[in-house]
């Protein structure tokens, strides 16, 4: 799938939340001294879960705290699929459409979502509720077929437990 | 010294020398062709996979043959070790895979790619690739980006050496292109538009295989081989100032390193010459420069056949 | 019932505590090595017990243990693989979710006996959840005395460190791996040099997988010539495996090498056979990129021996008519699957993941992905079936990594193995459309 992204104009550094920061310090602290690089893929899931997205202010940002070039944390961030750049809706569905997914019903699964929220793969919903996206391998095999979404697994998903999945993300993101 | 056999050849070279260096250091036929690998550039290498080439036997304390072909620019040379370049039908055969796969996406542009005659992609699909394509697919493409006023990128084109990264790294004091994106969609790019500003970065053009990144001040003037190379230098405080200026009757279209015959650039007292961006860019006026005399420049591809002067041919009068 | 070295408690109410892990036994490992034996001691002891590489590849843990390069003054490390993305294989997750004690044991046994004072667990970053619950335990083992400075009295010192991936199957090849935990690109490195002489940092590193650390613990406080009377021949020990697809009963089973396919598939113990009645078409034993195998080559070997899961019985017939243990993810087929369909799937999952980096695995990987989709959706000819084997081999041994070799095995099997389907797609396209589409939907109201 191609990974789209804005050729967009040079962006100031976000400022992160006092969290975030706090967060960001205690992973660059897990490495040896000089060997602070390491926490970058922490760095920009910490960036992404306070921002739902990785911008490109916010990959300045991180350039600026990890002391190297933009250049470096854009290569870095385009490489990983589970980084956003671009804007997503509050819950990312991120549902897993490789073989052994397959043998059990991820395409069926794909197309219910489309149906339920009438969006197609890659698209948000009107309200900004929901994104949907396909992966590969989430290493749920055999308990397929399943999502990701906000880190939580959801599992052996029948199209009942879809809606029952749908409804409360609603209303937690309310 | 080691002693090594590349294609029947037996050669001495110092302990570790890569393959592909033992074989340069005979040259000719049995120097096996190199897209990504850039002896100047440390790091370079590995990549492209057109350099590979067949290890009959390892070395004399171990001479099984290698079960896989090895990439002879990283592949350190043992004492013993006997390689099959040119003798080798495996060789050739999964070489014409590899220029296959660098062909499958690249544009067909060559009538007008100003890097055509000097193009390594293009003596490589000459030499082993065949006349019909078998890709029946939508070639890849790129949106077009704007990295500066002197340098020009075609992202279609490239092949990701990661030679001009290679270039950004070592000779410039900021690099701000790179490549991004994974597998198929990998991309040479500076995510955010982005001027490669450097007093060196016109260096990455002279390293570019292809017509990836070309030289926007001599874009579509002239083919190639309609210019008179020459060698030429001039007083520079910021680089050596030995390079080659390309010209049509007294004007000079095009500025250029000196590059060898594997299209690297020249050492000048045992350092690369690179040359900088006002040498390269802003110097076209003959008057600043020092002609030194024809340059001789090993032949490139069908286009440039019988048009230059050849290193075993030195009759000036088939200088045009 | 076969016995569970690993995972025999997983199921035990709390077990992911320090307390409770502790008493069921846990961290004797670490008090036997670091008290009672040199770290040459448990190399020779991994040694013994004939443990193979759990990620993939099957290499002698052991040996590739005495491979590290231990020069004076340079700091060494232990870097665990846990960027578990082979589909079908799901058997690290399970065992660090249930077990977190478990695998930081192994690592501290293992990191003593490498000499290792930094150790690392990278894991893929959609676990992001057991990456907590391993810090959880991490910090628990802190407190407890069996990580951080003088350990158990012992004078070792070790630190342990878990990070994320960021979603890149590459990264679980180890020196894509490596240049992912320095905060790069998951491109793989050019070898030589292997990590054992210049690995994270430039340091010499061993990187083993989660259930190849984990299994130094069993080896350690049984000794490594107890774990290989388990198994046969070089398959020694226990295996997790990880069955998916079509089965009764998929999930992730603790087997002793040795035990037949047939048994594995069909017995009260483990799988329990072929989901919704249906029959077996076909299996792929060791995760998506070994070769698959018909159905009649899955609980017999082409010679008409019994086919077991061990390392040398499922590779027994070579390609031809063989496959690989390889990670142990086992997924089934049952008889509705349709092979084409699914090797496009292996193929696109491929494609995807290629680092790009280099030339015959970055276009190979998607000319063949993009051959494959319109062989599925009928727009193939006979002829890409053999430009299929062709591009096939030319990617097969030509790339810096392994990854390459993971594509073009699956697909070369399956046109192997199921040519006929293929053809079929092609002389039938309507058809075959209108089954797959017609059995696709109306999976989920099952």
């Amino acid at each position: 799938m191609k990974i789209d992204f804005p050729q967009a104009v040079n962006e100031a550094p976000i400022e992160l939340s006092s969290h975030t920061m706090t967060e960001i310090q205690r992973v660059m602290d897990l490495f040896p001294k000089g060997k602070q690089k390491s926490a970058i893929l922490s760095i920009l899931h910490l960036v992404q879960d306070e921002l739902g997205w990785v911008s490109v202010g916010a990959m300045n940002r991180v350039a600026l705290i990890l002391d190297i070039q933009p250049i470096e944390v854009y290569e870095v961030a385009t490489f990983y699929t589970m980084f956003h750049l671009n804007a997503v809706g509050k819950n990312v569905l991120e549902v897993c459409r490789t073989g052994p997914c397959q043998l059990v019903g991820s395409d069926d699964l794909i197309d219910y979502i489309e149906e339920k929220l009438e969006i197609k793969v890659g698209e948000t919903t009107k309200d900004g509720m929901f994104t949907l996206k396909t992966v590969e391998c989430l290493g749920a095999c055999g308990y397929g077929p399943m999502l990701m979404c906000k880190y939580q697994f959801y599992e052996r998903l029948t199209k009942e437990k879809v809606n029952e999945m749908l409804d409360a993300m609603r209303e937690a993101s309310k | 010294m080691i002693k090594v056999t590349i294609d029947d050849v037996e050669i001495e070279v110092a302990q570790g020398t890569t393959i592909l260096n033992a074989a340069r250091q005979v040259g000719g036929e049995i120097v096996p062709p190199a897209m990504c690998y850039y002896s100047k550039l440390p790091g370079t290498g590995g990549k492209c996979r057109t350099c590979l080439v067949e290890v009959a036997a390892g070395s004399s304390a171990d001479p099984r043959p290698m079960p896989k072909l090895v990439a002879s620019c990283s592949t350190t040379v043992m004492d013993g070790m006997i390689v099959k370049n040119k003798t080798s039908e495996k060789v050739q055969k999964n070489r014409g895979g590899v220029v296959e796969f660098l062909l499958v996406n690249h544009p067909l542009d060559c009538p007008v790619c100003d890097q055509a005659g000097e193009c390594h992609l293009q003596d490589l699909g000459y030499e082993h690739g065949s006349a019909q394509t078998r890709y029946r697919e939508n070639r890849r493409t790129f949106k077009a980006i704007d990295i500066g006023n002197k340098i020009k990128l075609h992202m279609n084109r490239c092949i990701l050496c990661y030679r001009c990264v290679a270039v950004a790294n070592q000779l410039t004091d900021k690099r701000v292109h790179g490549v991004l994106n994974r597998g198929e969609h990998a991309e040479i790019s500076t995510y955010i538009e982005n001027a490669i500003e450097n007093d060196f970065s016109g260096n990455m053009i002279d390293v570019c295989p292809v017509g990836a990144l070309t030289d926007k001040t001599f874009r579509f003037k002239s083919r190639v081989w309609f210019l008179k190379p020459y060698e030429a230098e001039c007083a520079c405080d910021k680089c050596s100032g030995k390079a080659v200026v390309w010209m049509f009757g007294n004007e000079i279209y095009r500025i250029t390193a000196r590059k060898d015959s594997y299209g690297e650039v020249e050492n000048f007292e045992d350092k690369a010459a690179w040359i900088c961006n006002d040498c390269r860019f802003d110097k076209k006026d003959p008057k600043k420069w020092n002609l030194i005399g024809p340059r001789k420049i090993d032949r490139h591809s069908v286009i440039s056949q019988g048009k230059y002067l050849t290193k075993n041919d030195n009759n000036p009068k088939l200088l045009r | 019932m076969a016995r569970k070295l690993l995972i025999e408690h997983a199921e035990v109410e709390g077990i992911a505590s320090f307390d409770i892990y502790r008493k069921h036994g846990g961290y004797a490992s670490v008090e036997k090595a670091l008290k009672t034996m040199s770290p040459e001691d448990v190399v020779e002891e991994v040694k013994k017990s004939g443990l193979r590489g759990r990620g993939g590849a099957g290499f002698p843990t052991g040996m590739k243990w005495s491979f590290l390069a231990k020069p004076e003054g340079v700091e060494r490390h232990l870097v665990c693989n846990a960027d578990e993305s082979e589909p079908g294989t799901f058997k690290d997750r399970y065992l660090m979710e249930k077990l977190p004690h478990l695998l930081i044991e192994g690592m501290i046994t293992s990191s003593y006996a490498l000499g290792a004072r930094s150790s690392y667990i990278y894991i893929r970053g959609e676990f992001m959840y057991i990456l907590r619950i391993l810090e959880k335990a991490i910090a628990e083992a802190y407190k407890n005395g069996m990580l951080g400075k003088n350990i158990l009295g012992s004078g070792y010192d070790l630190d342990l460190i878990v990070t994320p991936g960021g979603g890149a199957y590459i990264c679980g090849e180890e020196t894509a791996l490596l240049e992912s935990l320095e905060g790069k690109r998951g491109n793989p490195r050019m070898k030589p040099p292997f990590p054992a002489v210049k690995g994270l940092w430039g340091n010499p590193t061993v990187v083993n997988n989660v259930e190849s650390i984990a299994a130094v613990v069993p080896i350690v406080n049984h000794g490594g010539e107890s774990y290989a009377s388990i198994g046969i021949e070089r398959s020694t020990g226990t295996k997790l495996i990880s069955a998916s697809g079509n089965l009764v009963r998929p999930g992730v089973y603790e087997i002793e090498l040795g035990l037949t396919v047939e048994e594995f598939i069909y017995g009260d113990d483990y799988c329990r056979g072929i989901a919704n009645g249906k029959k077996l078409k076909a299996c792929v034993p060791g995760g998506s990129s070994v070769p698959i195998l018909p159905h009649y080559l899955v609980t017999k070997t082409a010679a008409g021996n019994d086919r077991l899961m061990t390392y040398e019985s499922l590779s027994e017939g070579g390609f031809e008519s063989g496959s690989m243990l390889g990670s142990g993810g086992f997924i089934v087929f049952d008889e509705d699957q349709c092979i084409v369909r699914n090797t496009w799937n292996f193929a696109r999952f491929y494609a995807h993941e290629s680092c790009g980096q280099c030339s015959p695995c970055r276009e190979g990987t998607g000319w063949m992905e993009k051959v494959l989709y319109r062989l599925e959706h009928g727009n193939g000819t006979l002829e890409d079936i053999s430009l299929l084997e062709d591009i096939n081999k030319k990617i097969e041994g030509n790339t810096i990594c392994p990854l390459g070799d993971a594509a073009a095995w699956p697909v070369a099997a399956a046109i192997r193995h199921f040519r006929d389907e293929f053809e079929w797609h092609v002389q039938s396209p309507n058809e075959a459309l209108k089954r797959n589409y017609g059995l696709i939907k109306a999976k989920l109201e099952v």
